[in-house]
């Protein structure tokens, strides 16, 4: 199981409708689906990701978030809205945020924090963009656009009058870690995040 | 499509040679339009075989200028399968190892169902242009009853293109406990201005030909070739998309320099004329207007205070939703509309949008996405409905 919908899973409540911004294969819809009966939808632009959704039998429309937006979706139309590891690729991280407030009672929102020590170290020591198994790529042709910090993400939320109702910090391998509880900025490779408006 | 292609369906992936048959109904059809037909008569063909608990039942819907023959052959030395070959029949993506496939011809076709080229019972004579103006509506009515007729009362999925998506729509409207399934394929929830100005420039075409006699062209022992084909003319451009028509025939000549007159010199127009001229033979004048009529009318949120939104309440099948890039008859935007619609009431859906070059005619040509999309959504419909037989690993 991917260690990640184990912290998302108890934040979503049973029989609710959800809606999984860059949904991949489907795997935490059908999970969710399966455990909590929601009502789920994945938006997805990946044409092998979209064909697993639809094996799996999970609801996933086509649709580039960049280009298209979420303007075709009413207010507080879902009860969740998630975002696992895309805030960083979309081009405007903040409208986003905006646009899953609108849309939901809730947010969730996983990210790989840039601040970790590794990623420090890395650009310390080489003075080159940090690559790691949680971000392969190089500077040129990253998806990760947006990189941020967990610092830059609250203080963000912040400004925008987001509520961090849980913050879940986890290591490389989602479990949690004594250092990583200490030190999260620091210690801690991912994040998830869960966030209301006021 | 290719002979290469006509030969490998004609042997382990198609349905065989197959026989049409006839229902004859007695119980009269009240149609949305106010009258009524006393009698009725409808032709279709069945793929594949129904499974004992008769869950495994899919309806296929015809657009404009199909008909029931959709898959298979007549004969053995018959070269031209049926409108959707490519997607119906043994491992394709409405596989008849696991389904049982309905496809009929409908009412006003022109292609042995009651319409226009039919005896009207009660004057004894043909139809003509008194055949009554259906709709969507009446159409799937009389599907329903066709299904009961077959003893089936739940569609596994019922499937169309085009116009047959709108069928596919209003059946999960009409009669959402008759329905696991519907997929909307290059459709739209209702015609722009510009889709009806179409049309009427068709219909225009067909009736201001001399030879249509207010269609009572039968009587005159004639037919609107002219107008008939013009008609085929206009709509073929708006089947194919700029890319395709560029791809297959640019600006090339027939001869390799201008005549300077007003024959046919281009590829493009010697194509064209070549469509029209087969289409106004095989197919009827009367049929064409009513066709697009039917086009024109369709419009289910019409029926919910103009909320597309509302007019899907009652539907409880999931749906798939597909679209293509190059399709500007009923563009993607009109899908997603739908597919938008469709999740704000909280309905099941899945929506993708096939990169292909083909205009408004992908819906009938096999790209790679198009079937994997079209295979993974019905494969899952036929494990939902216990339809998934083993398949023999030698078969292959």
């Amino acid at each position: 199981m991917r260690a990640d919908l184990r912290v998302i899973e108890p934040w979503v409540e049973a029989n609710t409708q959800v809606l999984d911004l860059g949904c991949g294969d489907g795997t935490l819809l059908a999970y969710l689906r399966d455990k909590k009966k929601v009502l789920g939808y994945g938006l997805e632009n990946g044409a092998k990701q979209i064909n697993s959704c639809i094996e799996k039998g999970v609801n996933v429309v086509e649709r580039d978030l960049d280009k298209q937006g979420l303007s075709n979706f009413a207010d507080k139309q879902f009860d969740t809205v998630i975002m696992t590891q895309a805030l960083q690729a979309v081009r405007r991280p903040d409208v986003m945020l905006d646009e899953m407030m609108r849309l939901g009672r809730q947010g969730i929102v996983t990210f790989p924090n840039f601040g970790y020590w590794r990623c420090r170290h890395y650009l310390l020591w080489h003075g080159k963009m940090p690559m790691s198994k949680s971000l392969p790529h190089t500077w040129y042709n990253t998806p990760n656009i947006h990189l941020c910090t967990f610092k830059d993400f609250e203080a963000l939320c912040r400004q925008k009058n987001i509520k961090v109702l849980n913050r879940t910090v986890v290591d490389a391998n989602f479990e949690q870690s004594r250092f990583a509880l200490m030190w999260p900025n620091l210690f801690a490779e991912f994040a998830v995040y869960r966030i209301a408006r006021y | 499509m290719s002979n290469a292609s006509v030969e490998q369906s004609s042997t382990e992936h198609s349905v065989g040679v197959i026989e049409p048959k006839t229902i004859h109904f007695d119980q009269p059809l009240e149609l949305v339009c106010g009258k009524t037909l006393q009698q009725y008569e409808l032709v279709y063909e069945t793929y594949g075989e129904l499974n004992a608990d008769r869950s495994n039942a899919i309806l296929i819907c015809h657009a404009l200028s199909g008909d029931h023959h959709a898959a298979g052959y007549y004969s053995d030395d018959d070269s031209k399968a049926g409108w959707w070959d490519s997607c119906i029949g043994p491992g394709k993506p409405v596989d008849t190892n696991h389904f049982y496939v309905v496809s009929l011809n409908n009412l006003g076709g022109c292609g042995g169902s009651t319409g226009p080229n039919t005896i009207n019972p009660e004057t004894g004579k043909l139809y003509g242009p008194d055949f009554p103006i259906v709709t969507v509506k009446d159409w799937v009515e009389s599907q329903a009853r066709l299904a009961n007729k077959l003893s089936i009362q739940t569609w596994a999925a019922v499937v169309g293109g085009s116009l047959g998506g709108m069928q596919a729509l209003t059946w999960s409207l009409s009669y959402p406990e008759r329905i696991k399934h519907a997929v909307v394929i290059a459709s739209t929830p209702k015609l722009t201005a510009q889709n009806i100005a179409f049309n009427e420039i068709s219909r225009k075409a067909i009736t201001s030909d001399p030879a249509f006699h207010e269609g009572h062209y039968y009587d005159h022992n004639t037919v609107p070739v002219k107008g008939l084909m013009l008609a085929r003319m206009i709509g073929h451009i708006t089947y194919l998309s700029d890319v395709a028509m560029g791809e297959k025939f640019g600006r090339d000549l027939k001869t390799n320099e201008f005549n300077f007159g007003y024959g046919v010199e281009f590829e493009v127009e010697s194509y064209l004329n070549y469509q029209g001229k087969r289409f106004s033979k095989t197919f009827d004048a009367n049929t064409y207007l009513l066709m697009t009529r039917v086009l024109d009318y369709f419009d289910p949120a019409a029926d919910a205070e103009g909320s597309l939104e509302k007019a899907l309440e009652k539907s409880t099948c999931g749906y798939l939703v597909v679209s293509f890039s190059t399709d500007w008859r009923f563009s993607p935007e009109r899908s997603e509309q739908l597919v938008s619609a469709m999740v704000k009431a909280g309905k099941p859906v899945s929506y993708a949008e096939i990169d292909s070059p083909f205009g408004h005619d992908a819906f009938l040509i096999p790209t790679e996405r198009y079937m994997a999309i079209f295979s993974a959504y019905m494969g899952r419909i036929a494990e939902e409905v216990g339809a998934k037989k083993e398949v023999n690993p030698n078969a292959r």
